[in-house]
């Protein structure tokens, strides 16, 4: 047993290190630091940043542009990135969308979408929740029915992800209503600007638009655009939400908050002793710290057991998401305490012109927003609730 | 990076969990609890013959040449049917001063009586007044000719009832809490002054207040130097903090065994009560309680290692934060989840709890270590 890295990998990561140094915009980098999301052009221009260095999907098979990286080095390189800090890849093409075509996708199909997903030719996003179907994800209800060389898409995603920015959809749609309801589903993609789709805008408690409501009225969708086979799309989904199980901790982007959180504290603000100071907060920073390192603990032992697991999840993996919530809502908590009176003005990006900025810094405006934002990581990818259902039966056997 | 075990290592965990499967199931240890010293005197003999008392030792001075990770491994399989003999005492406390901080002679000449078996050592350092300040040594030693009289009072000595020699901290020098100026010595336990109220503790080990008065001691019980004792205490104690998280971990790791296993076979309304949602998902809170705690106790091996004292201090503080609250959560859902019979004596899970509880009473609870932890700035810098 041995916990540090090797020369070799950490002369990989000082590589890495150096690159985003280099390669990331210094206005980017800012944008991130002080809470913003980045804007599409942004995400576009980094993504391209990153597949001309061969970057773009390192956890991809090399034919398919991934770097052939073992698990640890992937790991620092995920750490790095997001220590920067630098936009993440669009989790939709990355690791969602594109792990299920290289694994079930036709050889037309890899070949038609892969190159664009990581260059971000095309912007995906995901359809897979329902208005009634969130947690019970499995009695969804859009249908496609065949016609011809073609499906009729009838029915409503919600919460869709950045789909006013999207090219194209995967969606798990209902291709069998009399068989069971996890037998009935199909895996198909759908391009956006197909006639019959409609876009709505949600509007979340801190005032962003990040999620979209999707309506498909008799939309028609070529066959060929079906993965896999019909009416095996839930095993795809499962493997779709499966793949990501150690990315999804996010321990780097919490690291970068509480080194970011601490500088912040310790600086003396309008002439009061430094918020680090208060050995209460120190001791609330200290506490998720731990919480955060054994994390990291925790997601290493993921990780190098991978090569060993061959491909089964790790029963500590499972945590991985709860856990990994719970420290990032915290450090967006404390973000706002940290604050103070300085978290109340509302500043959306792009004022309407009834407010005027603000004197507070950005990182204090961006503090509550982020705050009420991030109420979602712990209800995103399967809620918290349903993880402990998960773990419940897969791990205890209960 | 890489988390197996080596071959070694392996045999080692498969020997000492087999010898505990089979000779230290709960009934077990109910009859070695009620032997004279506490514990079983038989079981201390097969673990010398299986090798772990002379484990973490040199093999020059009689011991095995095992690393931290040995460690762990032992104490995370004693953990698992809350062992009662002296081991953690003898062989990380009291041998572990000698092995961080002992003249040759004295290695050589106690070390194998360790690994043997014949020799029990146990650390006398915290005294009534200290709490959790390692510093706080009232207890003196002053020259007396060749050699040095010790007097005062220490308390909890773990395991200081049976052992056959201690190893004592008294202060040489300075003012009662000052850093520099306490010295460590070997003080064999039927010295003459020396007197050892032994008790049980809450959670079945015993331990011991010790009063000396006028105790003598010759030039060679001197371990170290005569002002850097303290530096040594703390060495040990942070090896300790890696050995008891790890005998926290096979606790827990028990612990949830036995109350998923409960709660499958406890029936109410017709069904069991393990169907329960509710009960579900604190089972489930136990298991990532244990998972996190697991990952620090894997930290704080490694980081026994670690040369810089801040860092390493850094290290155990926040194991000792991950591990002892970790210990609460799981001692405390588990007798939850085991309803009534949780809080008899009859049932295992309540002894589990107990032994959790003292882990975190005993080098500085979690709270106390949070405190240190945030007083050092915690473990990432600012950026």
């Amino acid at each position: 047993m041995d916990l540090s890295f090797t020369p070799e990998e950490q002369a990989f990561r000082e590589e890495v290190r150096e690159f985003f140094r280099t390669a990331l915009p210094e206005k980017l980098r800012a944008k991130l630091r002080a809470g913003h999301h980045v804007s599409k052009d942004e995400q576009v221009e980094w993504q391209r940043t990153l597949n001309k260095k061969g970057w773009a999907v390192p956890h991809w098979p090399v034919e398919w542009g991934g770097t052939g990286w073992d698990p640890v080095r992937q790991y620092i390189f995920r750490e790095e990135l997001m220590a920067a800090p630098a936009p993440e890849p669009l989790a939709f093409n990355a690791s969602m969308c594109g792990p299920v075509i290289i694994q079930f996708g036709s050889e037309e199909q890899k070949k038609r979408f892969l190159p664009r997903m990581a260059n971000l030719d095309d912007w995906w996003c995901q359809g897979f929740s329902e208005p009634g179907s969130g947690s019970d994800l499995a009695s969804l209800k859009t249908s496609a029915r065949r016609d011809g060389d073609f499906y009729v898409v009838n029915g409503q995603k919600t919460w869709t992800t950045l789909a006013q920015h999207a090219d194209w959809i995967f969606c798990l749609v209902r291709t069998d209503p009399s068989a069971k309801p996890q037998r009935g589903i199909s895996f198909l993609l759908i391009d956006m600007k197909t006639p019959g789709i409609t876009v709505r805008p949600i509007i979340t408690i801190e005032g962003g638009h990040e999620v979209n409501e999707v309506f498909f009225d008799d939309v028609r969708v070529p066959a060929e655009n079906l993965v896999g086979e019909e009416n095996r799309g839930w095993d795809y989904a499962k493997f779709l939400l499966g793949n990501e199980r150690v990315g999804i901790a996010r321990v780097g982007a919490s690291k970068e908050r509480v080194r970011r959180i601490k500088l912040l504290a310790s600086e003396s603000r309008h002439g009061n002793p430094p918020v680090l100071e208060n050995a209460r907060f120190r001791e609330k920073l200290a506490a998720i710290e731990v919480e955060l390192k054994a994390l990291e603990m925790t997601q290493m032992r993921v990780v190098a057991n991978m090569a060993t697991l061959d491909g089964k999840p790790d029963p500590a993996s499972s945590i991985l998401k709860i856990k990994g919530s719970e420290i990032q809502q915290t450090l967006t908590e404390l973000m706002v305490e940290l604050a103070g009176p300085e978290a109340l003005a509302y500043q959306p990006h792009g004022a309407d012109g009834r407010n005027e900025p603000a004197a507070a810094p950005e990182w204090a405006l961006t503090s509550a927003p982020n705050f009420f934002n991030y109420r979602k990581v712990s209800i995103y990818g399967g809620s918290n609730e349903i993880q402990k259902n998960i773990i419940s039966k897969q791990v205890l056997g209960l | 990076m890489d988390f197996d075990l080596s071959e070694e290592q392996r045999l080692l965990k498969d020997s000492v969990e087999r010898l505990v499967a089979d000779k230290y199931d709960f009934e077990s240890r109910k009859r070695y609890g009620a032997e004279p010293k506490g514990y079983s005197d038989a079981l201390w003999t097969q673990y010398a013959e299986l090798g772990i008392l002379g484990l973490p030792f040199a093999e020059e001075d009689g011991g095995f040449g095992g690393g931290a990770v040995d460690t762990m491994i032992v104490m995370e399989a004693l953990g698992r049917a809350l062992v009662l003999e002296p081991y953690l005492a003898t062989v990380v406390l009291g041998g572990g001063a000698l092995r961080r901080a002992g003249s040759a002679a004295q290695r050589q000449k106690i070390i194998p009586q360790i690994a043997e078996g014949s020799l029990k050592l146990a650390l006398a350092h915290a005294e009534p007044q200290a709490r959790y300040n390692l510093a706080n040594v009232a207890a003196t030693a002053k020259r007396d000719g060749d050699g040095w009289v010790l007097n005062g009072a220490k308390s909890g000595v773990l395991h200081g009832d049976s052992a056959d020699l201690l190893v004592v901290s008294a202060r040489v020098s300075g003012d009662q809490t000052a850093e520099n100026g306490v010295a460590l010595f070997l003080v064999p336990a039927d010295a003459g002054g020396l007197t050892r109220r032994g008790y049980a503790t809450q959670d079945g080990l015993r331990a011991a207040d010790i009063d000396m008065a006028g105790v003598r001691v010759g030039a060679d019980a001197l371990i170290g130097g005569e002002s850097d004792g303290l530096a040594v205490v703390r060495r040990v104690y942070d090896d300790a903090i890696a050995a008891t998280s790890a005998e926290a971990v096979g606790a827990m790791q028990r612990a949830l065994e036995l109350t998923v296993e409960y709660i499958k076979t406890r029936n109410q309304f017709g069904q069991p009560i393990g169907n329960f949602q509710a009960l579900q998902h604190q089972a489930v809170d136990m298991f990532t309680a244990l998972e996190q705690a697991r990952s620090m106790a894997m930290y704080a091996t490694m980081m026994t290692q670690e040369e810089d004292a801040d860092e390493r201090a850094r290290a155990m503080a926040a194991t000792r934060v991950q591990v002892g609250r970790s210990g609460r959560v799981v001692g405390k859902n588990g007798v939850q989840l085991h309803g009534g019979v949780g809080v008899t004596i009859e049932f295992a899970i309540g002894h589990y709890f107990k032994r959790l509880t003292m882990i975190d009473a005993m080098f500085g609870d979690a709270d106390h270590h949070l405190g240190i932890l945030s007083d050092l700035g915690g473990l990432l810098p600012a950026a």
